[in-house]
């Protein structure tokens, strides 16, 4: 990062503990990006918060007091105990996708353990919201399934996906049963970027009719872990008809907008 | 005369041979895989070994479950429903409900007085309150699956389980782990949240004394305890209830020659 971007009095901290991975950020009153860290969340998620926020002290030689504010975010943000306060990643994935792509009016977020769609505003600001956390079809869980049984990499499923003419229909998009419909496709012979299309176009038809309930109103801006799945971003601008804003920070968008809260609070306005 | 059911399911495949009097005279299981034609042969050929019978002395076949029209020797292929009632009502002649948990389906229906399936409801969209919750419990608690039912009873404090998704389930499950709750504490609340969903899928076909349960799920005895308790009043489960629509398959297959010949004559 730059150095003068060190230099700076006021370095705030975002810290975003989601369910798989533990993403950190460090902020300077230019909204400049100082440093960033992903480390996975693992089971104790308490210690997560603390290793991310060590991590970007040790990257900066910064202390602690050199941090004039931390927001915590994401599943397990009342673990950053450490923090001056918690904002719910519904707010911070709005306020981040705001931040790096002004126009966005709604936000797909795709995690570890869950799926969000979100209509902002002007501002950045939350309008409505809509959830699955009740089942795991379109999580990173979901497609690290897929990746285990397809026996390749979680980064290569997507891009095989992409090789996919004919796309394999699935009957199920339970993370359970698409193991077993995968692994039967296989062993029908079929080729396996076929198999994964049908898995990346089902699981899009599901995100969409998640958004479809808050509205999509373009810019549309594609944050979390699964936004760096190529086939994902492919499948849902093909099932939505539109282009999505990615960026290689949207698996950061969290902690950007919890640093981003971080700086308003310590400088008492609006940035 | 013999005859045969062949429940191909998602989880297994179970065979039944009966005479005709309808005495279960052989029976073999094995787990579903791809092959289903080899996987069909085999368990096949290995009930009707089992008593020395030969392949001629079956005189009818009927298959049955998910992949009933993939056993190419068959006479004919009925639902799982079809069969499990008939079977349910043969067993339990006062069966009004049947409940039938499989690997991959939940199953709730009414038969009537000819253990005919009157209406249904099925869950076969997700692995919630399936059999397959259960195996994915089982390894994530690094535990036997045939030690699941047993441990189960032995619960003093069981623990909610709130997640749906047998995938999501997981971090759950570890958290209680590691917050140190007794494994049979954990599984009894498996057994529980599986039972709540069950009751429920049986409440949307009317609840309606007695209840027969059957599939692979019902050999577990924590589950059948969990499901007493929710409904306060006892249900019946037949030995062996994992070969229970099989056999009535098998049954069926008898009814079906009998009259066939009857016809003829």
């Amino acid at each position: 990062m730059a150095e003068n971007a060190l230099n700076d009095k006021v370095i705030v901290c975002g810290i975003d503990v989601g369910s798989t991975q533990t993403k950190g950020i460090l902020l300077n009153s230019e909204k400049e990006i100082v440093e960033k860290v992903l480390i996975p969340t693992g089971a104790n998620v308490q210690k997560a918060a603390e290793n991310a926020f060590e991590e970007l002290l040790k990257k900066t030689g910064l202390t602690r007091s050199d941090i004039k504010y931390t927001v915590g975010t994401g599943y397990g943000r009342y673990k950053v105990t450490f923090g001056n306060t918690q904002i719910t990643e519904i707010s911070c994935h709005a306020k981040g996708a705001h931040f790096v792509f002004p126009n966005t009016r709604t936000v797909i977020d795709m995690g570890g353990q869950d799926t969000k769609a979100i209509r902002v505003g002007e501002k950045g600001e939350v309008i409505d919201f809509s959830m699955n956390d009740k089942c795991a079809a379109g999580t990173g869980r979901f497609l690290a399934a897929c990746a285990d049984v397809a026996d390749c990499s979680l980064d290569e499923i997507g891009p095989l996906s992409l090789k996919g003419e004919k796309p394999a229909r699935l009957t199920s998009v339970c993370t359970v049963f698409v193991e077993s419909e995968i692994m039967s496709y296989l062993a029908k012979g079929e080729k396996l970027e076929n198999i994964l299309a049908g898995v990346h176009r089902a699981i899009a038809a599901r995100t969409v009719s998640l958004v479809r309930r808050v509205g999509v109103v373009p810019e549309v801006t594609f944050t979390g872990g699964v936004s760096k799945n190529i086939g994902m971003v492919r499948a849902l601008e093909e099932t939505l008809g539109l282009k999505l804003n990615v960026s290689p920070l949207s698996h950061f968008m969290g902690a950007i907008g919890a640093a981003l809260f971080a700086l308003e609070r310590a400088l008492g306005r609006e940035v | 005369m013999y005859f045969a059911g062949i429940d191909v399911g998602s989880g297994r495949t179970k065979v039944v041979i009966c005479n005709e009097k309808g005495d279960v005279t052989g029976k073999s299981m094995r787990k579903t895989h791809a092959n289903f034609k080899k996987l069909v042969e085999e368990t096949f050929e290995e009930a009707i070994a089992q008593n020395g019978i030969k392949r001629e002395d079956i005189k009818y076949i009927i298959s049955t479950g998910l992949g009933r029209y993939s056993v190419p020797f068959r006479d004919f292929q009925v639902t799982e429903l079809t069969a499990g009632g008939f079977a349910a009502k043969n067993l339990f002649p006062e069966t009004k409900c049947v409940l039938d948990i499989g690997a991959q389906s939940t199953r709730a229906y009414k038969v009537d007085e000819k253990g005919i399936v009157r209406h249904f409801k099925v869950n076969d969209k997700c692995a919630a309150g399936s059999g397959s919750f259960i195996v994915k419990a089982a390894k994530y608690l690094e535990i036997k699956l045939e030690d699941v039912g047993r441990l189960s009873l032995y619960s003093q404090d069981p623990v909610p389980i709130s997640s749906i998704c047998a995938v999501l389930a997981e971090s759950e499950i570890i958290n209680h782990i590691t917050e140190g709750k007794k494994v049979e504490d954990i599984i009894r609340g498996i057994h529980d949240s599986l039972s709540d969903r069950a009751i429920s899928l049986l409440k949307s076909v009317g609840i309606e004394e007695e209840i027969t349960f059957i599939g692979g799920v019902a050999v577990q005895d924590g589950m059948v305890a969990s499901l007493q308790e929710k409904l306060g009043k006892k249900i019946n489960v037949p030995d062996d209830p994992e070969f229970t629509v099989a056999y009535g398959a098998a049954l069926l297959a008898k009814r079906r020659f009998l009259k066939l010949s009857e016809a003829k004559v």
